[in-house]
């Protein structure tokens, strides 16, 4: 039904996003599809790493060990943007199609006012993807 | 099981640079936290003590406004009479330093590491920088200070083409006119962008080649070590933050008055709070669109709107002003420049006290307090260029670009006065009367077309403070976050909304001027920081693969 599992993830904060990591290496696994771990940030040094090199690696460590750790297949795919903080939703619909990903797993928050006038990030990506999206909550 | 994808168009891969081994992890101080439905991510304490202290301050300025104005006042003051020799030497240095590293081998290590590729085209990088950097100041000088220098300042004792009583002495207008814009041209020229590339390269160098975070504190970390976490550190950046607040607010207070004389003088619209207020909402309003579309989306789009609105105008004086006598005074007034330089840069035996303390002493501490978010920001978007592109482009290209504005503003500007004495709009606002807000005005309204130009000019007034305001969120947002450029988008909108409320209380409440004076003394604590800065760049640099 589908061909690759797309699940966009925070170094930051991977353990906060565990229960999508576990449905979408499921899902994968169920249909032996590969999964690509993708991550945006800035090529100014971060929380995460101090160099662009530093953060590619650190995302293919943690794709290998999901591999590792779910029995799939895994890539990691890391976005360099200006603004990381507002070109997140664009970086990874850019990503998804880059990757030639078709189902998108991924992370969110419960709904409250606030994304009337400011959505969420999975929202945004779920209104705009060409793409199955599941969203996690 | 795991491979790894690159994707195309990004900086891939960077090549050798020489990360620094710090034990620190950028964003280890910070509070992450929800307010309600907004989150945060600050760094623990330099956000709460320089929000909290900015309060305080903008409310002891209010309370006490008799007693604090004149305090901060006579601190600048003092500040820039009896410490203008190390203002002016320090300029000096940091421009032989820029020079230094044009020249030497260190000027082919690449920001951002060997293979870096750079982040902007010529123009986008270029538009922001200077937009950024100093168009504003372009506006509202342009004009004001070559007719100034040439009529009272007498650099460097240069006589004034006037007598006492306020007739022309012809004979003496090729000198004054000449040192004029040689003056003008020394306080935007290769002085101001030298301040500012000292601080971008510093940041630029210890953030992209050497992984520290992208705040003002890791220029120190040669000198303090591992301190720089500490509160050494935190004072600078608290620091950082305080002067580009102050620095913005009071900006954005002066710039709505400035715009308020402006459509007075040509559409009527009365000089009042009210209409002050308006501006002030509206450029808040723009500045928030634009920072939470982003670098990309908002401040360098509207940057190269402005760039292309200020080229138009610039085109439109120089065909409609004397354009022959601009063309011949571009190469004389460099010429002039290349000659007057040194004379004008000698920080000791002088004795033209108004012009060395009243202008360059005071221009060059407003650079240098202004230098932590101008320099931040060029810092953030000059990822990939070599240090010797970086330098020429930082130092060399504005340089050019503000001899050619100066010239024809300026240039025009005096010729208006010397060819109708007292008829002309200029003279009556520069030299019989002191209103600089309605200089550019005045030079417009001697021109074809007046009311659509000066209309322009309004706009661009306007436009450059919300090219400022928004670079300078963005900038106090990431120090404030503890060099996190990623920080939660709320935080940006509340910092240029903080902006936006300062300005308008100083402006009902009085105190711009002594708040903007004391943004002003930050000059000289930051001088300090810049010079440590040069040694930084200096050791840094040479372990940097070339």
């Amino acid at each position: 039904m589908f061909n690759k599992v797309f699940i966009p993830i925070d170094l930051q904060h991977a353990e906060k996003l565990e229960k999508a990591i576990s449905v979408g290496t499921q899902l994968a696994k169920s249909g032996n599809l590969p999964v690509v771990f993708a991550a945006v940030t800035s090529a100014a040094p971060g929380a995460v790493a101090h160099t662009p090199d530093e953060f590619r690696s650190k995302l293919n460590s943690f794709a290998t060990q999901q591999a590792e750790q779910h029995g799939v297949i895994t890539s990691g795919h890391a976005v360099f943007v200006h603004d990381p903080s507002v070109e997140l939703e664009s970086a990874l619909l850019n990503a998804i199609r880059e990757t030639k990903s078709d189902l998108v797993v991924m992370a969110t928050h419960i709904p409250h006012l606030s994304d009337h006038v400011w959505p969420s990030n999975g929202g945004r990506i779920a209104s705009h993807a060409d793409v199955s999206v599941f969203l996690v909550r | 099981m795991s491979d790894s994808t690159s994707t195309p168009g990004i900086p891939d891969p960077e090549g050798a640079a020489n990360v620094i081994d710090t034990d620190y992890e950028i964003g280890q101080d910070n509070i992450e936290a929800s307010v309600g439905p907004f989150n945060l991510d600050i760094h623990n304490p330099v956000f709460v003590i320089s929000g909290l202290s900015i309060v305080a301050f903008v409310f002891l300025t209010l309370a006490f406004q008799t007693e604090v104005g004149p305090i901060f006042d006579a601190l600048r003051k003092w500040l820039t009479s009896n410490l203008d020799w190390f203002f002016i030497l320090s300029g000096n240095i940091f421009v032989l330093v820029c020079f230094a590293l044009i020249l030497t081998p260190l000027g082919n290590v690449r920001i951002g590491g060997k293979e870096a590729e750079p982040d902007y085209s010529y123009f986008g990088w270029f538009a922001m920088l200077f937009a950024a950097g100093m168009g504003i100041g372009l506006m509202f000088f342009g004009v004001l200070e070559p007719v100034y220098h040439m009529a009272f300042s007498e650099p460097i004792g240069i006589a004034s083409p006037y007598d006492a009583d306020g007739n022309l002495i012809p004979e003496n207008v090729a000198a004054a006119k000449a040192m004029g814009m040689a003056a003008t041209i020394f306080h935007w020229g290769l002085h101001p962008w030298a301040i500012y590339a000292v601080v971008a390269l510093a940041l630029a160098l210890f953030s992209f080649n050497k992984g520290l975070p992208l705040t003002m504190r890791s220029v120190f970390y040669p000198i303090f070590g591992e301190r720089t976490w500490g509160w050494p550190g935190h004072i600078v950046d608290i620091l950082a933050v305080f002067a580009t607040l102050f620095g913005l607010a009071t900006s954005l207070g002066f710039g709505a008055q400035q715009a308020n004389a402006g459509l007075e003088f040509v559409f009527g619209i009365p000089v009042s709070n009210t209409a002050q207020i308006i501006l002030i909402l509206g450029i808040t309003a723009v500045a928030l669109v634009s920072v939470m579309r982003g670098l990309d989306g908002g401040v360098k789009v509207l940057s190269e709107i402005n760039m292309a609105i200020a080229a138009l105008l610039l085109v439109f004086v120089i065909l409609a002003g004397p354009t022959a006598t601009l063309v011949s005074d571009f190469v004389s007034n460099l010429a002039a420049y290349g000659r007057e330089v040194i004379p004008l840069s000698m920080p000791f035996g002088r004795e033209d006290d108004g012009f060395r303390q009243g202008w360059t002493a005071f221009y060059w501490a407003w650079w240098i307090s202004w230098s932590p978010f101008v320099g931040m920001f060029i810092a953030r978007v000059s990822r990939g260029r070599t240090v010797r592109e970086f330098v020429i482009c930082v130092l060399i290209i504005p340089t050019f670009v503000s001899v050619i504005w100066m010239t024809a503003f300026g240039g025009t500007a005096i010729e208006q006065v010397i060819a109708n004495g007292s008829d002309s709009q200029v003279h009556q606002y520069v030299i019989a009367s002191y209103s600089p807000e309605l200089s550019l005005f005045g030079m417009l309204a001697d021109l074809p077309l007046a009311s659509i130009t000066s209309f322009i000019a309004i706009v661009l007034v306007i436009v450059f403070f919300v090219t400022s305001s928004d670079s300078g969120s963005l900038v106090i947002d990431t120090i404030t976050a503890g060099g996190k450029v990623d920080a939660p988008v709320s935080q940006r909108v509340f910092w240029c909304t903080f902006e936006g409320l300062v300005a308008i209380a100083l402006l009902l409440g009085g105190g711009l001027g002594a708040l903007q004076a004391m943004a002003v003394s930050t000059g000289f604590p930051f001088t300090i920081v810049l010079l440590l800065a040069c040694y930084a760049i200096f050791k840094g640099l040479r372990d940097e693969p070339r």
